[in-house]
C-alpha cells in the first residue's frame, strides 16, 4: 500500500494525488487550497473583459475574435447558435463551418475553419454600397442599416469572404400548416426588433454577422462563443492589453484568411 | 416589311402575355421562386441589364454618328436609333429595378448617393443620358411633329400635342434644332461612354472577383456595348427603316453591316486577349472563372449561343454576303439577340467560383450554392420586360415620326444635307 502510494505521489499530478491518496492511505488530509484546484472558465474571464470594454467610450473598443483552430472539432454548434440567435432564414448563414478533408488515406484528417464576419478594418463591402448603407462603426463592427438597404447585393458580390448573404424572404416552415413561432418571432439584431413575418427588413436586405451586437450591447458574448463546446472561439477588445484576445492574437501561429488582399481583418486564427 | 412587324407584333403579344406570369410571382412572392441568392446574389436580369443598357450605348453612339459628325450615310436612321436607345435604357432599367430587394426604396440611389460606389456614379450618369436621350429625340423630331400635326388621326393629335407650342419649322427653325443637335450629340458621347463605362466599372473595381478585376473590363463592356447596339440597328433599319427597297435604304444597311464587321473582329480581339490572358495566368485560380465558362456545364452558352451563332455565323455573313441587305440584317439580328449570352458569362461565372474552399458544402440551403441557372419566373419576367419593349418599339413606330418615310413629311430633301 505504501510502496502504490508513493508511487502516486511521484507520478500522478497534484490533483489526481489529492484526490486519490486519502482514499489509499486512509489518511485525512488538508484540502488542497483553492486557488491551485480552481481555473477560470474563459467565458467567465471574456464577459468580465467585456464589460470592462463596454464603460469604455464605443470608440475606444476595438472588437475582434480569436479562433483557435487546434481546438476546433467541427461540430457546427457554433453555426446553429448563430442561425438561432438571430434567427436566420433560409438561404441565409453568418458563421458556417468550412470544412476540409486533407491527406490521403491513411493519413488523412478533417480541417474545420469557422468563418464569421471578418469586420475588415478595410471592408471591400462599405465603398460599394450605393447608397451608404452599410458602414463600419466606431467599435469596428460592420453594421448594415436594414431601413436603408436597397437591396442591389453589390456588397455581396464584392466580399472576398462570402460574409454577406442575402435575405429573399424564406421561412423554414412554408411548406407546413402553419409558421412555426422560432421564425415568426422578431429578431433583435442591432438592438432593434426586427419582423420578418410582415414581409419587411431584413427581407429583401443583405445580412451579415456582426458580433452579436445586440447581445455586446446587454453584456453578453457572442452567441458562437458561448455556444463553442471546445472553447475554441474567443472574444474581446484588442484595445485592452490584458485581454484575452490580446494575449492570443500576438502568437507567432497567428493567422488571418486572405491576408494578401490588406482588408485588415478582425478575426484571428490561431493554426 | 409588313410581314415582320406582323410577325414582331405577335411576338409582343405572345411575350406579354406569358411573361405576366413572371411578373405577378416577382410581385406576389418577391425573391423565392428564382435562382440567384446568396452565393450567387446576380442572374439573368442583371445580365439583361447591362445587355439591354449597352445596347441602348451602341444605338445612341451610332445616332452620334449623324448628330455629331454628319456621317451621310446614316442620316436617315438618326432618329430610329435614338428611339431605340431610349427603350432599350427603359427596360434596362425596368430589369433591374425589379432585381432589387427594396425596389420601393430606389430612391435612396438619387437621395443618397455614395459617390465612393460605381453604382452610386451610374445613377447619375443614367439620368443625364435619359434627359439628353429625350432632348435630343425631341430636337430631332420636331420639324416632323409640325409636319404631322396637319394629320387628322391620332398620330396628328399627339404631334401636335409634342410640338408643345413650337410650330416653327420653317428653314431657320430647323437649322436652329440641328445645331442644338449637334450640341446634344457632342455631349452625349462621352456621357454614353462615361455611363455605359462605369457599369464596366461596377464589375471591374471588384478586387474579390479575379475574372472582372481588370482594367479591360469597362472597355469590353463599351465595346460589347456599340456591337450588340450596332447590331440591333442595324436590323431594325433594314425593317423598319424609310424608304425600304430604294438604292438608299440598301446603301444604309450595308454601310451599317461594314460597321457591325469591324466592331465584331474588335471584339473578338477583346475577347481573345482577356481570354487567352486569364488562361494563361500563373496563379491558377484566377483562372477557374473562364475554366467555367468553356468547360462548365453551361459551356454552350459561350460555344454554340455565343461562338458559333453570335460570331462565327454573322462573321461569315457579313464577310461573303456583305452587299446583300437581308444577310446583313440577320446577322445583325443574330449578334443582338445572342449578346445576352456574352452578358450572362460575364456576371455569372465571376461568382459562381467559391472565395473560400469548402464553402459549397459548409452550410446548404436555397441560394447557398454555386450552380446559377434561371428559374421559369426569372426567364419569364425578362420575356416580359422584352415585350414591353417590344409594345413600346412598334406603337411609336406607329404614332411618332420616328422614321421619316418620304410623302410623311414637309421637310425639304436637303435639309439633311448640311449635317
Amino acid at each position: 500500500m505504501t510502496n502504490e502510494a508513493t508511487l502516486l505521489d511521484k507520478y500522478a499530478s497534484e490533483v489526481f494525488a489529492g484526490l486519490v491518496s486519502p482514499a489509499l492511505n486512509g489518511v485525512q488530509i488538508s484540502a488542497a487550497p483553492a486557488s491551485d484546484l480552481t481555473k477560470e472558465d474563459a467565458l467567465v474571464r471574456m464577459t468580465a473583459e467585456l464589460k470592462r470594454a463596454l464603460e469604455k467610450p464605443a470608440s475606444e473598443r476595438r472588437w475582434v475574435m480569436v479562433i483557435d483552430l487546434r481546438k476546433c472539432v467541427g461540430c457546427t454548434a457554433c453555426t446553429i447558435a448563430c442561425v438561432a440567435e438571430n434567427k436566420l432564414p433560409p438561404g441565409v448563414v453568418y458563421r458556417p463551418v468550412l470544412m476540409e478533408e486533407i491527406g490521403t488515406y491513411p493519413n488523412v484528417s478533417m480541417k474545420f475553419l469557422p468563418r464569421p464576419c471578418m469586420q475588415c478594418d478595410e471592408p471591400p463591402c462599405v465603398p460599394v454600397c450605393p447608397v451608404s448603407a452599410t458602414f463600419k462603426r466606431p467599435d469596428g463592427i460592420v453594421a448594415i442599416n436594414y431601413d436603408e438597404c436597397i437591396g442591389c447585393r453589390y456588397c455581396i458580390t464584392a466580399c472576398p469572404y462570402s460574409a454577406r448573404t442575402f435575405d429573399a424572404g424564406r421561412f423554414y416552415t412554408s411548406d407546413t400548416p402553419q409558421l412555426e413561432s422560432y421564425e415568426t418571432l422578431p429578431n433583435f439584431e442591432y438592438s432593434e426588433s426586427w419582423d420578418r413575418s410582415k414581409g419587411d427588413s431584413p427581407i429583401g436586405n443583405a445580412r451579415k454577422c456582426q458580433f452579436c451586437a445586440h447581445r455586446l450591447d446587454a453584456g453578453m458574448l457572442p452567441a458562437c462563443v458561448t455556444t463553442c463546446i471546445g472553447r475554441a472561439t474567443y472574444f474581446g477588445d484588442a484595445n485592452d492589453p490584458d485581454s484575452l484576445v490580446s494575449e492570443l492574437s500576438a502568437s507567432p501561429n497567428m493567422m488571418r484568411l486572405k491576408e494578401e488582399m490588406g482588408t485588415e481583418p478582425k478575426v484571428y486564427y490561431l493554426v | 416589311m409588313k410581314k415582320f412587324e406582323r410577325l414582331l407584333w405577335l411576338i409582343a403579344i405572345v411575350g406579354f402575355v406569358v411573361g405576366a406570369f413572371g411578373l405577378y410571382d416577382r410581385v406576389a412572392n418577391g425573391h423565392i421562386n428564382v435562382s440567384y441568392g446568396s452565393y450567387v446574389p446576380w442572374g439573368l436580369w442583371v445580365a439583361a441589364y447591362i445587355y439591354l443598357v449597352g445596347v441602348s450605348a451602341g444605338a445612341f453612339l451610332i445616332s452620334a454618328l449623324v448628330y455629331a459628325f454628319g456621317v451621310q450615310k446614316l442620316e436617315k436612321i438618326g432618329k430610329l436609333a435614338l428611339f431605340t436607345a431610349i427603350i432599350t435604357l427603359g427596360i434596362s432599367l425596368f430589369s433591374i429595378w425589379l432585381d432589387l430587394g427594396h425596389p420601393e426604396r430606389a430612391w435612396r440611389l438619387a437621395a443618397h448617393t455614395n459617390f465612393s460606389s460605381m453604382m452610386g456614379w451610374m445613377i447619375w450618369l443614367y439620368t443625364a443620358y435619359f434627359i439628353l436621350l429625350v432632348a435630343e429625340l425631341w430636337f430631332a423630331l420636331h420639324a416632323d411633329f409640325v409636319a404631322w400635326s396637319a394629320r387628322k388621326d391620332f398620330a396628328g393629335a399627339l404631334a401636335r400635342f409634342l410640338t408643345f407650342g413650337k410650330r416653327d419649322a420653317s428653314a431657320e427653325a430647323q437649322k436652329r434644332d440641328k445645331s442644338v443637335l449637334r450640341v446634344l450629340g457632342s455631349l452625349g458621347i462621352p456621357l454614353a461612354i462615361a455611363f455605359h463605362g462605369s457599369v464596366g466599372a461596377l464589375f471591374g473595381v471588384i478586387g474579390a472577383r479575379p475574372y472582372w478585376n481588370t482594367g479591360l473590363t469597362p472597355i469590353m463592356f463599351l465595346v460589347g456595348a456599340l456591337l450588340s447596339g450596332g447590331a440591333l440597328i442595324t436590323f431594325i433599319t433594314f425593317v423598319f427603316g424609310p424608304n425600304q427597297g430604294s438604292a438608299e435604304h440598301k446603301e444604309t444597311v450595308i454601310f451599317l453591316g461594314q460597321i457591325v464587321l469591324a466592331l465584331l473582329a474588335l471584339d473578338t480581339l477583346l475577347e481573345w486577349a482577356e481570354y487567352s490572358i486569364g488562361l494563361y495566368n500563373s496563379i491558377p485560380a484566377h483562372a477557374a472563372s473562364m475554366e467555367l465558362i468553356l468547360f462548365g456545364p453551361y459551356w454552350w452558352a459561350f460555344w454554340v449561343v455565343h461562338l458559333a451563332i453570335g460570331v462565327v455565323l454573322p462573321g461569315l455573313m457579313l464577310v461573303f454576303r456583305g452587299k446583300t441587305p437581308a444577310w446583313v440584317a440577320t446577322a445583325g439580328l443574330l449578334i443582338a439577340a445572342t449578346f445576352i449570352s456574352v452578358r450572362l458569362n460575364i456576371v455569372i461565372p465571376g461568382l459562381a467560383v467559391p472565395e473560400l474552399e469548402g464553402l459549397s458544402n459548409a452550410f446548404t440551403g436555397p441560394g447557398l450554392t454555386f450552380n446559377y441557372f434561371p428559374t421559369l419566373t426569372e426567364w419569364l419576367l425578362q420575356i416580359w420586360v422584352v415585350s414591353v419593349g417590344l409594345f413600346a418599339f412598334l406603337i411609336g413606330y406607329r404614332v411618332l415620326p420616328v422614321v421619316s418615310a418620304q410623302g410623311k413629311t414637309n421637310i425639304p430633301a436637303n435639309t439633311h444635307k448640311e449635317l
